[in-house]
């Protein structure tokens, strides 16, 4: 399997890093190395294996449905890059 | 008291149970050698005015029924402090002050000890040599310019150089026993659900768990009896009976199966870190345990399948850095630019090398082949422990498959980079306790660990080995103070 330029700028899209043609170059090397060492996976049949997705063999616990925090408006828009002091400021949406 | 930093946590807490010292004595003199240890760089954010002022307040009206009267100690940069910074090693964290504590380092405060500052970490914990920090190389205080290990590397090393009495850690896929394992000490990664990961900056979370770093085992079961609570805010904190893992530590482990995996015998490994499995082999057997030959036949699908499942849940946890909330921005011309520019430049390479690996195989067209492939290998793996577990009661491999490297050496291959977690990882996947303990040194005089895993929820049986192990082997960590003028 090959990862191309094409697939890294489409990767960089989906997780929104912008990423530079030199980079995308070095990205795509290192990532075709992983995914090399990756592929070991596929000498494995796993057709009738059960997926594992938690290791924590426990349901859920259930609890009330109860406001613990309140009034914490301050702490939430504390560390924001910009904010109005009621909400999150972020670059204008819709002209 | 001359020679406070020398002490063990153990010490200390008895030295200030005894009024020997006070808490003040003990924290001007962590804060005094960590003062003139700056070149080994464990620390990102220093807390040492206001450490001092809560350790004369404590010596003032002191409670000596804590289990950490009075006792200084700094933490990885991974745990949420209030209003202390809390960077994650990363940059898009650099201006980030919590509001909240996290429950474990809550847990560690509430029972007497008290924050010198935190240390450096890989970048969002993404890394097993500290290399991948924004804030820099650390220095490991075995030799000069040679890597601590990571990612708990700021931690390792100071536990290691004796700038704070014990520490904590977090262990993803080996980021404390890799590094304890680099520094001659000892490092326990819980059993998953043990510590709460709640105000703990996420990197994997079906994988992620806090653990003591410490200079013995004994240290090391005290912490793990503090930090090991249940926790309702983790909705995967699992609620089990805790021992009191320091007062029932014992080294009778007359009569223990420990098995010894054939698989962890990989090639190229080196002959000395055989040798030193083979030691560890006699020194159980010394001690009445019985030592059986066992087979992990899925182990050397461990780390395809870890970087899979790891980078997959990494993408997905840091798509929250987006410039918004909190972290840094970069300026940009619209909302996406700006959110494409603040995470491109405020992410370093490792972490967004695998934020991609991530994106891409949870991708459309791709979440079968590899992200349910993995899935389904981890279950393999974890089956093959369920299966060994029939047959003995802990497992006995090495920690890593070589001692430390030096700085630099291993950048450029991020594959060679990820072998150094090649008998660490499994123990992630299946959710178990391991531990690593310092047993010997290489050629070159550089520690080398062995590693105890133990079944789910049995702590107490694998420090119980380690610490029985420990009195055999006596080791010794050559520490010259090379960094101290």
């Amino acid at each position: 399997m090959s990862i191309d330029l094409k697939t890294i700028k489409h990767i960089s899209k989906l997780s929104r890093i912008s990423v530079d043609e030199k980079r995308a170059e070095k990205l795509a090397g290192d990532l075709n190395s992983i995914f090399d060492f990756i592929e070991k996976l596929n000498e494995l049949k796993t057709d009738n294996v059960e997926p594992l997705t938690s290791v924590a063999e426990t349901t859920l616990k259930l609890r009330p449905d109860e406001v613990k925090s309140k009034n914490i408006r301050e702490q939430i828009i504390k560390n924001s890059p910009q904010d109005n002091e009621d909400y999150f400021v972020v670059p204008k949406v819709i002209e | 008291m001359s020679d406070i930093t020398k002490q063990s946590l153990t010490e200390l807490v008895e030295n200030i149970k005894n009024k020997k010292l006070s808490s003040t004595d003990v924290t001007k003199a962590f804060i005094e050698r960590s003062e003139k240890s700056k070149e080994l760089n464990a620390y990102i954010t220093e807390d040492f005015t206001s450490a001092l002022d809560k350790a004369k307040k404590f010596d003032q009206k002191p409670n000596l029924d804590l289990k950490l009267p009075g006792i200084p100690m700094a933490v990885k940069d991974l745990f949420c402090t209030n209003n202390v910074k809390t960077t994650a090693g990363s940059k898009i964290l650099n201006n980030f002050v919590p509001t909240y504590e996290s429950t474990v380092t809550e847990n560690i405060w509430k029972e007497g000890a008290i924050l010198l500052g935190k240390l450096n970490c890989d970048e969002f914990a993404m890394g097993s040599s500290n290399e991948t920090s924004f804030f820099g190389n650390v220095q490991n205080p075995i030799d000069k310019d040679l890597v601590p290990g990571g990612s708990s590397g700021g931690s390792a090393s100071a536990v290691a150089g004796q700038l704070t009495p014990i520490t904590i850690g977090t262990d993803t896929g080996g980021s404390i026993r890799q590094p304890a394992s680099f520094t001659g000490t000892v490092g326990l990664k819980p059993t998953y659900g043990s510590c709460s990961r709640y105000g703990i900056v996420a990197f994997a979370s079906s994988l992620d768990q806090a653990g003591p770093m410490a200079q013995n085992v004994k240290d090391c079961a005290l912490l793990q009896e503090v930090i090991s609570t249940y926790d309702p805010k983790d909705s995967t904190s699992i609620d089990f009976k805790r021992n009191q893992y320091s007062k029932e530590l014992t080294n009778n482990i007359k009569g223990k199966k420990i098995g010894i995996p054939k698989e962890y015998r990989v090639d190229g490994m080196p002959k000395e870190i055989e040798d030193l499995w083979q030691k560890g082999i006699q020194y159980v057997k010394d001690c009445g345990a019985e030592t059986i030959d066992i087979s992990l036949p899925h182990t050397s699908y461990a780390l395809p399948t870890y970087y899979i499942v790891a980078p997959a849940e990494a993408s997905s946890n840091l798509a929250r850095y987006d410039g918004v909330k909190y972290g840094f921005r970069a300026e940009g011309e619209n909302l996406i630019d700006m959110y494409e520019k603040t995470r491109s430049e405020g992410f370093g390479a490792e972490v967004q090398r695998r934020i991609m690996i991530g994106t891409y195989v949870l991708s459309s067209g791709y979440y079968d082949a590899y992200y349910l492939k993995a899935q389904k290998v981890r279950k393999l793996i974890k089956n093959d422990f369920d299966e060994a577990y029939k047959k003995v009661d802990a497992i006995l491999t090495p920690s890593t498959p070589s001692s430390a490297f030096k700085i630099g050496e291993k950048t450029n291959d991020p594959v060679s980079m990820y072998l150094n977690d090649i008998f660490t990882v499994p123990v992630n996947l299946a959710g178990l306790p391991g531990i690593s303990i310092p047993a010997g040194h290489d050629s070159k005089g550089y520690p080398l660990g062995l590693q105890i895993i133990g079944k789910a929820f049995d702590e107490q049986n694998i420090l119980n080995i380690a610490f029985a192990m420990e009195e055999k082997i006596n080791f010794k960590n050559k520490i010259t103070d090379w960094w101290i003028k």
